[in-house]
């Protein structure tokens, strides 16, 4: 998939270069608007299928089943495995919520492309190298991966999708997300500002 | 014809897929159109200089909820059916802590990485790939905090049973604070950008 993008990305660089056209990428818009065309999506979700929106769950049901293939033993003996990879009765990979982050894969592409704002680069303030970046990035992912799971979800599957069905977990975990974000801001600030 | 519509049989597991695949699309291109693949944006919510997180995530937290209501007074969805995550009061505050200190720290969500990955952002990649090391290790050390995990329970409980308010009552509060905090939103993104323009003179 990395390949992938870069091959679109570097298509479509070359593109601009080869032809002298400054494709300008268009302004994201408006969030209230926005944030209505979010909430329609999220009851389209809750009137067909009974449920919300998720994004971190395809992920855990994909380690789950790499570590099952690698030790089958090791897996059988932890709970957390084992309610990913299911009975073994029906295939785990055809789960709701991996065809559903696929979507959200797609849908990023075509919304960036039609925008113009499919571009490889690296999203980081100007006072932080590229490298010191990356290292963030992967510490802020692997928290979050480790927080989510611990919350029995992420911001779509429970802030989100939690918050609209007024689940009282869902709002503790919503505030937290906001008093742990806005009290280490200070310490990432050269990261971003 | 009532709802949701998977609950009562309208169709199968395999078109299930279809419609999650379809609705996935749906829900990237709406964060995508935020901005929500671009990880500046997303963090600036915490430096107060751009409330575009906040607001897009209420309007669509109160617009979701509004539509609920309104389908289940009118007897449209059965919101017994719909889909609760059970609470768990503090591994959610904990996990909610971490999430959000990760947040600050990678620049995204689980959900705004995918999008961000799609739109070529390479830290998006990085992102991802720290997120299944998460994962990872939450899994291996599951055995040793799985009685933490569990702790806590408070089984399915919303904001109106938990507090014996009515549904209405709730939905409407909510809807009162949205204003209010789109209101702040407005006011501090004004200060701010008043702020940086004595600061460039």
């Amino acid at each position: 998939m990395t390949s992938i993008t870069k091959i679109l990305t570097h298509a479509f660089e070359k593109d601009e270069g080869h032809v002298h056209i400054h494709i300008k990428e268009k302004p994201y818009s408006n969030p209230y608007l926005v944030g209505v065309g979010l909430g329609l999506v999220l009851l389209a979700a809750f009137v067909i299928m009974g449920r919300g929106l998720g994004a971190s769950g395809a992920l855990s049901t994909a380690v789950a089943v790499t570590v099952n293939k690698i030790a089958p033993k090791h897996a059988a003996q932890n709970n957390f495995y084992k309610e990913y990879v299911g009975d073994e009765t029906t295939n785990p990979l055809m789960d709701w919520l991996i065809f559903q982050t696929i979507g959200v894969l797609v849908g990023g592409f075509i919304s960036g492309t039609v925008s113009h704002r499919v571009k490889k680069g690296i999203e980081k303030g100007p006072r932080i190298s590229t490298r010191m970046r990356l290292v963030y990035a992967f510490i802020g992912g692997g928290l979050l991966g480790w927080g989510a799971k611990l919350a029995r979800g992420c911001m779509s599957g429970q802030a989100l999708s939690g918050g609209a069905v007024l689940n009282l977990g869902s709002w503790v975990f919503m505030m937290m997300v906001f008093v742990g974000g806005y009290a280490a801001a200070y310490f990432m600030r050269r990261q971003w500002i | 014809m009532n709802a949701p519509f998977f609950k009562f049989e309208y169709f199968n597991t395999d078109v299930s897929l279809i419609i999650a695949f379809a609705i996935g699309i749906a829900f990237g291109i709406a964060l995508e159109k935020g901005g929500f693949g671009r990880a500046t944006i997303l963090a600036s919510q915490f430096y107060f200089t751009n409330m575009r997180v906040l607001k897009v995530m209420f309007t669509a937290i109160v617009t979701a909820m509004l539509g609920l209501y309104f389908f289940s007074v009118i007897g449209f969805v059965d919101l017994s059916l719909v889909y609760l995550t059970q609470t768990n009061m503090l591994p959610m505050v904990v996990g909610g802590l971490v999430a959000g200190v990760g947040f600050v720290i990678g620049g995204y969500c689980p959900g705004t990485s995918v999008v961000a990955f799609a739109t070529g952002k390479i830290d998006a990649v990085v992102y991802v790939l720290g997120m299944i090391f998460g994962i990872f290790v939450f899994g291996e050390m599951f055995p040793s905090i799985e009685n933490f995990f569990n702790s806590g329970f408070m089984g399915n409980v919303t904001i109106p049973s938990y507090f014996n308010l009515s549904y209405g009552l709730v939905v409407f509060l909510v809807v009162l604070m949205a204003i209010g905090a789109f209101a702040a939103a407005e006011w501090g993104e004004k200060k701010m950008s008043e702020k940086s323009g004595k600061e460039k003179v």
